[in-house]
């Protein structure tokens, strides 16, 4: 009995000791959680998580602050790896915080455009080019697509218009190949 | 939408699997030969067993029921787990077994295509710890004894345990030759005692043997029509051969023959058509050498030290747990790469 | 000149496909009439979009510079008759996508009339010189992948090319004009060669055909030896994809090329004999290219091979076959092993388009239904690169990409063997076409977001900056007025500015604001109080 008693602890030590060394062996050197997780979000840096930026939502993700399914832009795609990223299970988004939309950027109509700023100012990449009283336009390249120049465009003259598909960007499809229930001959 | 390639070559899973049931059939001709249509009995129950189980699983699984019935694969575990089993075992046994092989090792993990253990040898171990003594218990070869059952007597005996009048079970039953060589060898005798026992053939079971060579010439069109390739075959049983001369070589008292072990057992229907079961086998070319030089040293070690008189089972199902890191591991030089 | 058996290496795996060649080769190569309209698709190559030069309603000769190349690998796009530009505008090209693309339309005056062209006088040309010229030829790859020649031919002084070898195996099924190119113009291909030896600087020339093809390998071999040209025909066995660049060059050479490089770095390089026939054209007469050799066959009166103008719509080259017969269902560009549904009919013919199939439902029948897969790898045995096809199906299937790529799904050619021999009649290649241009979509996400992370980052670091400045200035010019006491005079100024600000204000009117609708004036009074709000509001 005693014996046996002996042996289990000494086991247990035994095997504390080789998990301890391994967990400091082989520990792995990543980068901090919060640039993991923000490579991760889709930098449109729209704010629809209730965040100011995809960073800041990052930090409160990693701080344990803010859940996985804010991010619209994302997609469940992106709540997947994040998922994954930190062991817990997938959940569909929040829709609080808005839907996917297929990616779009803002274009501004030239007629309407007054040149007050107020859209360069709220551009979080610095996409659109236009000083005061100067026509403004949006350099398409760089646009995220983040709607945050929408609102404050005392004219509306700025529409999301989605992406068009070209050659260049054309995706071959998941095959889908109907299922045909054969009748047995 | 059609995509390319527009056309592709006049083959599919059915006629692969059929090509395999065909390259069965003379084992099973030289089976009856030897041991009497028992095993007829057994091939036609585990066959409609398995259909019947396979068609009412998919239907509960919400799939399409004829293209999958169709498709052979079922057919092909019921005759390898009937071809498996003792043909004298009561009717129980094989529908028992069957229902494991297809609705527990098949279809619970995934239907055709999905299952990590060749599902035939599922069964068989599954049997085998749970019933020891019916499993072992073999009819004696034809040549050896005066009682010949009939068909209709071998049906009646395996649904109703009824001998014609006369006959003992004792009487049409004994122990399989690698089972008698391992309690023989425990009790010290040598070898060469050993194989004086009246059912003992030129190099294995009296009976046996011969049923050996018919799966190896159905192995060999198998191979000719490119369904299993080389490597499993030739892996497998040069390892047994080699680990099982060099013991015999160094003491052939206490082990025995090469070809004894290559021509007993399961050993030639495990090369050809057990341990080459694509889905749950290693599929590297190099990966399937280890696979099956794993299987053949894990047959020879049970065979020898084990419990059990045949380790082919065992020994499968432990590699079938080997096979993804086999694989993993064993990828094979992609053109232009230089690794 | 010709190889023995024994001097051919191998690839892995292959298959061999029924031919189906005989159809369309009974016949010598038709010319086809000129048709009334042209429709020219800028991208007919691999790389950048050339830039246009001319206007709608140009009148342009034949062979005629419609558009130049622009950027490193581009290519030229000419008049392929004489006519009037029509139109410039998007089309749809022959493309898997059924997308339209930018093209150049040509109504043809009927003169087929010429620009003005005189041969290259090479042996005398500056090389950097000549490869410019050819440049301008707008020559591509005719062997379908249509990377533009003059790129492969520009030296490369830390990859020196030893061998040139000339691929006329045309491997895939029905497709036979580069056969019948080389039964009829042997002499212009050798001569191809000869001027792409010169520019390449390599000593050796090798000539690849399969077997399958005796009468192009005796025209060859006649049009080697009267150039007297130092090049060997080699015959290679039939098995399909022999044809493919890399497998041809491993079957001549027994090199391997790296995969994540080019051939060049195992001293090859490697073109298609239609491409060397263009190359002679436009160097011995200063054609550029303007016209190819299609292969129209299947459910066609007339099978065979036709030299048709660039531009020619399907439609017209199938009556120039004699047109479809009964049950044709779809049109197939290309083999049947890697070729595409035409999304229509009224594409026009590109550089690319060696074949059009008429297919029928009892010649390319619709797939039977996809099983799972069994694992029994007669994908992997037939896999000319050694992949797993059975590994990358499975990670495709379920949309791993990371899994896929270590699997090395981009070193797949997509020649279509595992898909060819599936028992289980899984269509693998569409599983890695769609998993390959996932994930060239993914990394294109990826590195958008990554220019957006930078772009933010710098934005919030400039509005730092900025802030600081503000501060740093404001400390600065507290301490000045402190120090100099005079606060009057501050004040004074101040006040001063302050009238002027108001002055400026009243005076100024905002433009464009006359003849709004009620929500914008509604509007625009919502952000004039709202800029008065802030006015108010301190910083």
């Amino acid at each position: 009995m005693t014996a046996a008693l002996f042996v289990m602890i000494g086991l247990g030590l035994f095997l504390g000791l080789v998990l301890g060394f391994a967990a400091l062996k082989f520990k792995v050197e990543g980068d901090p959680l919060v640039d993991q997780i923000d490579a991760i979000l889709p930098q449109t840096q729209c704010g629809q998580c209730g965040y100011p930026g995809c960073k800041p939502y990052a930090t409160a993700i990693a701080a344990g602050d803010a859940d996985i399914n804010q991010c619209p832009p994302g997609g469940e795609a992106g709540v997947k790896m994040l998922a994954d990223l930190l062991g817990v299970e997938p959940k569909p988004l929040n829709a609080e915080h808005g839907v996917p939309k297929p990616k779009s950027v803002a274009v501004i109509d030239e007629n309407i455009c007054i040149g007050c700023t107020l859209c360069i100012q709220a551009c979080p990449v610095d996409a659109i080019l236009g000083a005061a009283k100067q026509m403004h336009t949006v350099i398409t390249a760089e646009c995220t697509g983040c709607e945050l120049c929408v609102a404050p465009c005392p004219v509306d003259c700025i529409t999301m218009e989605p992406l068009k598909e070209d050659i260049p960007h054309w995706k071959w499809r998941y095959p889908v190949i109907p299922i045909q229930v054969q009748v047995a001959a | 939408m059609k995509f390319s390639p527009f056309f592709t070559t006049n083959t599919s899973v059915s006629i692969v699997m059929l090509k395999v049931l065909l390259a069965l059939v003379p084992g099973i001709i030289a089976y009856v030969w030897a041991f009497g249509s028992g095993i007829v009995v057994s091939l036609i129950l585990a066959s409609a067993t398995a259909l019947l189980a396979e068609a009412a699983v998919l239907q509960l699984r919400n799939r399409p029921v004829m293209p999958f019935l169709l498709d052979g694969s079922a057919l092909v575990t019921a005759w390898l787990l009937a071809l498996a089993l003792p043909p004298i075992a009561p009717w129980w046994l094989v529908v028992v077994g069957t229902l494991i092989a297809i609705v527990i090792a098949k279809h619970l993990y995934g239907g055709l295509g999905q299952n990590p253990f060749n599902p035939a040898m599922v069964a068989y171990a599954a049997l085998l710890i749970s019933f020891p003594v019916i499993m072992t218990q073999w009819p004696v070869p034809l040549e050896l004894t005066t009682i010949k059952l009939s068909f209709i007597e071998q049906w009646q005996y395996i649904f109703n345990h009824v001998l014609p009048s006369g006959v003992g079970f004792d009487a049409m039953s004994s122990a399989t030759p690698l089972d008698y060589l391992k309690t023989q060898l425990k009790m010290h005798h040598t070898m060469e005692d050993i194989h004086q026992a009246k059912f003992f053939g030129m190099f294995a079971g009296k009976g046996a043997e011969i049923v050996a060579s018919m799966y190896l010439l159905g192995g060999l069109y198998l191979l000719h029509q490119r369904i299993i390739s080389w490597h499993i075959p030739v892996a497998f049983l040069t390892t047994l051969a080699v680990i099982s001369g060099v013991f015999h070589w160094v003491n052939p008292a206490h082990f025995s023959a090469p070809l004894f072990h290559l021509l007993g057992g399961a050993t030639m229907l495990c090369a050809f058509f057990i341990a080459t079961d694509p889905v749950s086998g290693a599929t590297t070319p190099k990966g399937k050498l280890i696979f099956a030089a794993g299987i053949a040293v894990l047959t020879w070690l049970i065979r020898t030290y084990g419990g059990y008189p045949d380790g082919v089972a065992f020994a499968v199902l432990l590699m079938n747990i080997l096979v993804p890191l086999i694989d993993a591991n064993t990828q094979p030089r992609v053109f232009g790469h230089s690794k | 000149m010709s190889f023995n058996l024994s001097d051919i290496f191998k690839f892995p795996g292959g298959v061999h496909p029924p031919e189906h060649k005989v159809e369309s080769t009974t016949q010598p190569i038709r010319t086809l009439p000129l048709p009334k309209k042209l429709v020219l698709p800028l991208r007919q190559h691999i790389g950048h979009i050339p830039k246009i030069l001319v206007q709608v309603g140009d009148h342009v000769l034949k062979g005629q510079l419609l558009a130049e190349a622009h950027g490193h690998v581009s290519a030229a796009v000419h008049a392929s008759t004489s006519g009037k530009v029509t139109a410039i505008d998007e089309q749809v090209i022959p493309h898997p996508s059924g997308l339209p693309d930018l093209c150049i339309t040509l109504e043809a005056d009927g003169k087929d009339e010429w620009l003005k062209h005189a041969p290259l006088d090479y042996l005398n040309m500056e090389r950097s010189e000549l490869i410019r010229r050819i440049a301008e030829s707008g020559i591509v790859g005719l062997g379908g992948a249509t990377f533009p020649t003059h790129v492969k031919l520009r030296p490369d002084a830390k990859h020196p090319v030893s061998t040139l070898i000339l691929n006329g195996a045309e491997c895939e099924p029905y497709i036979t004009c580069d056969d019948l190119l080389m039964r009829e113009r042997a002499d212009e291909i050798v001569h191809g060669a000869m001027i792409m030896q010169m520019l390449l600087g390599s000593t050796e020339c090798l000539i690849g055909l399969e077997d399958n093809k005796p009468e192009a390998v005796v025209a060859m071999n006649a049009a080697v030896a009267k150039a007297n040209f130092n090049a060997k025909v080699v015959v290679v066995p039939t098995l399909y994809p022999s044809g493919d660049s890399r497998r041809l060059i491993a079957l001549l050479t027994g090199k391997e090329s790296p995969a994540k490089g080019r051939t060049t770095e195992i001293g090859v390089q490697c073109f298609n004999v239609a491409t060397a026939q263009s190359l002679y054209r436009f160097i011995a007469h200063g054609e550029t290219i303007v016209s190819r050799i299609v292969t129209l066959t299947g459910n066609v009166a007339q099978p065979g091979n036709y030299d048709a103008l660039l531009g020619t719509s399907v439609r017209d080259l199938l009556q120039a076959a004699g047109g479809i017969r009964d049950n044709t269902d779809d049109y197939v560009m290309g083999g049947p092993m890697m070729g595409f549904s035409l999304p229509s009919v009224d594409v026009p013919m590109t550089k690319a388009m060696n074949c059009v199939i008429a297919s029928t439902p009892d010649l390319f029948p619709p797939p039977p239904m996809e099983m799972p897969c069994i694992r029994c790898v007669a994908c992997a045995d037939a896999c000319p690169v050694n992949l797993q096809p059975q590994e990358l199906y499975w990670y495709s299937k379920s949309s791993n990409l990371e899994k896929a790529q270590e699997y090395q799904l981009f070193d797949c050619i997509e020649c279509g063997c595992c898909s060819y021999v599936c028992p289980s009649h899984i269509p693998l290649v569409q599983y890695y076409r769609y998993a390959k241009s996932e994930t060239i979509a993914q990394e294109r996400a990826k590195r958008s977001a990554d220019l957006a992370r930078i772009r933010n980052d710098e934005r919030l670091a400039r509005i730092e900056r900025e802030k600081l400045e503000r501060a740093k200035k404001h400390a600065e010019r507290t301490a000045k007025s402190e120090n100099s006491g005079d606060n009057n005079e501050k004040k004074a100024a101040i006040e001063a500015a302050m009238a002027r600000a108001k002055e400026q204000k009243e005076t100024i009117t905002p433009q464009n604001v006359e003849n709004v609708s009620a929500n914008v004036a509604a509007e625009i009074a919502a952000v004039d109080a709202a800029r008065v709000q802030a006015a108010e509001k301190p910083e």
